[in-house]
């Protein structure tokens, strides 16, 4: 079963530090993970610094994997210049590293990425002409379709109405506990991470502050500390904790 | 935590079983990346018989005109045809004619790349200075016998040429490389030598003699009238290298078009492949433009064509961008001989002025935003 783990990794874009010395526990497939802070915390950069797209100190230890790409990840930027339609588009993030000839095994890859997300409609329109919602949700599949073992996206629900984002966190949810991928997953709404994540790390000018269950991270005082809400958590009816959040301070 | 997945097809199939749906939506997204596949295999086929028939009206038309089976038959059976004809149509016409292909499909290359890795619609060789380097070189030459790099002198305004224009490309390289650079630095870089190479060429003009003054002005004209074999030799093994060297980087490529956050989480290197891509298009340009003058408009317009024709799919753009050059310029090279009876006009000015009204009604004329 693929893990990751993070031994104080820092990152810094110039002299400026962006993350600073963040550990973690060792995450395992099946698990989801939140990652929660507000704006500019760090969370896109721990994202890039994880796929190794940037450079700094500590360690990023993956084990557990023999794949040459084990991490798939779905930035914010959705990007949709290109003249392709929304098949092209996932079956190009399918090729890379792969031979100019297509398989049918990507094809039904493909398939199989757009099903999962219920986008198959969407396949025959150019990626321009999409809300940015679809786009969102493309992005999503394009991260898919590569196979990952580990699954980044970066909020991936910031464009999506209430409906696709249930339908896409209740997806990532299932990839998890099926096919036991692990995904990490920024989110700003802490009532999805309360409900769909198994474990949340809150980040806060680069540093991490909390990280362990989502009961354990998501507390009125961290809240208040961090985001400046105040909030209650409450079970509803049938149990599950949910957040209320009251005023900001 | 276990959570029940439940699909929502009905906001995309209201009225039927959302399962029954999703197969016939599976089967048709895949039925329709097929035909696409095929309908663009048919259009790359139209352009190869469209370049070939273009050729052999190329060849045909001259002081000395000949029918299209006379040229067929000299092309494919040398012996059935006159001493005469033979000589004519293979030894003075037909170098002429293929460097237009070789050199229309290199600018044409060399543009539909510089626009994928940079992201800019208005990026060419002639945009980012490489051929405004080359005049430079060029007119160094003709007005003042300068060589930049010793050659015999049938050689040295196209060597003159190339030098400038390689170092151009390579300022824009070690420029790009500076911290903070973007795309579009780079652009704004290449818009920066034209204007530099513009006013060098202009002192140049200022104190040169008449008839230097003259041939420096019909060489940034652009006319295939310099071409020879040895040249379409030089001019076709660059373009031959560097097709499966783009090609390689096919998929890498059409993801630098969603952007370099994009390109990165699909594994893409955008600053490693950029600079790549650059030197290689670079040299296409360099050589193409060395041998034939400016000729602006294929860089900017063949990529263009080929994407409203094929989309941005490397596997089609990459040889579909190469067959648009190849063909405007074979076109336009026919339209240089009969538009005025006996005088063979610059092939940059018919380019221009033909082709820039056919790129404007393509433009203006297609549903879909083509870029």
């Amino acid at each position: 079963m693929v893990t990751l783990q993070l031994n104080r990794v820092s990152a810094r874009y110039g002299r400026r530090p962006i993350l600073e010395e963040i550990t973690t526990p060792c995450f395992q497939g099946g698990q989801v993970v939140a990652l929660l802070g507000p704006n500019a915390a760090g969370k896109s950069t721990l994202f890039r610094r994880v796929l190794g797209l940037l450079k700094g100190e500590g360690e990023v230890i993956i084990s557990g994997t023999s794949a040459a790409r084990p991490v798939g990840y779905m930035p914010q930027d959705t990007g949709a210049k290109a003249v392709l339609t929304v098949y092209e588009s996932v079956l190009l993030a399918r090729m890379q590293g792969r031979g100019l000839k297509v398989q049918p095994e990507d094809l039904a890859q493909v398939d199989r990425a757009l099903e999962e997300l219920s986008i198959t409609a969407l396949g025959e329109r150019d990626i321009g002409d999409l809300s940015g919602g679809q786009r969102q949700l493309v992005s999503a599949a394009q991260a898919l379709v590569q196979e990952p073992e580990i699954l980044m996206l970066d909020e991936p629900t910031s464009a999506l109405d209430l409906n696709r984002q249930i339908s896409l966190l209740t997806v990532l949810r299932r990839l998890a506990d099926e096919r036991q991928m692990l995904i990490l997953v920024a989110l700003h709404d802490l009532g999805h991470a309360l409900r769909f994540a198994d474990a949340a790390m809150m980040l806060e000018n680069g540093r991490l502050i909390a990280c362990g269950s989502t009961a354990e991270v998501i507390t009125p005082a961290l809240l208040r500390q961090v985001y400046r809400v105040s909030t209650r958590i409450e079970s509803c009816s049938k149990g599950q904790p949910q957040l209320i959040v009251e005023a900001a301070i | 935590m276990t959570t029940e997945t439940k699909f929502t097809e009905a906001s995309l199939s209201e009225t039927r079983h959302p399962e029954t749906a999703l197969a016939e939506h599976v089967s048709q997204g895949r039925a329709f990346y097929h035909s696409q596949v095929f309908r663009r295999q048919m259009i790359l086929v139209a352009l190869v018989l469209a370049l070939f028939f273009s050729l052999c009206v190329d060849l045909a038309l001259g002081p000395a005109r000949y029918s299209l089976g006379e040229v067929i038959a000299a092309l494919f059976t040398p012996d059935s045809v006159s001493q005469q004809a033979r000589v004519i149509l293979w030894e003075i016409r037909m170098p002429v004619a293929l460097m237009a292909l070789v050199v229309g499909a290199s600018l044409s290359v060399a543009g539909a790349q510089m626009q994928t890795i940079l992201s800019n619609p208005l990026a060419s060789p002639f945009t980012l200075g490489i051929s405004a380097g080359a005049s430079f070189g060029a007119a160094l030459g003709l007005a003042f016998g300068v060589a930049i790099v010793p050659a015999a002198i049938e050689f040295v305004v196209p060597i003159n040429a190339f030098v400038m224009a390689m170092f151009t490309a390579f300022l824009i390289h070690a420029l790009s490389l500076k911290r903070g650079v973007t795309v579009e630095t780079i652009v704004l870089l290449g818009i920066a030598m034209v204007f530099i190479f513009n006013s060098l060429m202009a002192l140049i003009q200022f104190f040169a003699s008449q008839e230097a003054v003259s041939a420096v002005v019909f060489w940034t004209m652009g006319s295939l009238t310099k071409a020879t074999w040895p040249k379409f030799w030089i001019a076709l093994s660059i373009l031959a290298l560097s097709m499966p060297l783009l090609a390689r980087h096919g998929w890498a490529l059409t993801a630098m078009r969603l952007g370099d956050a994009k390109a990165e989480s699909m594994g893409v290197n955008p600053r490693a492949l950029r600079l790549e891509v650059l030197v290689l298009v670079s040299l296409l340009a360099a050589i193409a433009v060395a041998f034939v003058g400016t000729i602006g408009f294929i860089g900017l317009v063949g990529p263009h064509i080929a994407r409203i024709l094929l989309g941005e799919d490397q596997r089609f753009f990459l040889p579909g961008s190469a067959l648009c050059g190849a063909l405007i310029l074979s076109v336009g090279s026919v339209i240089s001989k009969i538009i005025i009876p006996g005088t063979i006009i610059p092939i940059g000015i018919i380019t221009s002025l033909v082709g820039i009204p056919f790129f404007l009604f393509l433009v203006l004329n297609h549903k879909k935003a083509s870029w």
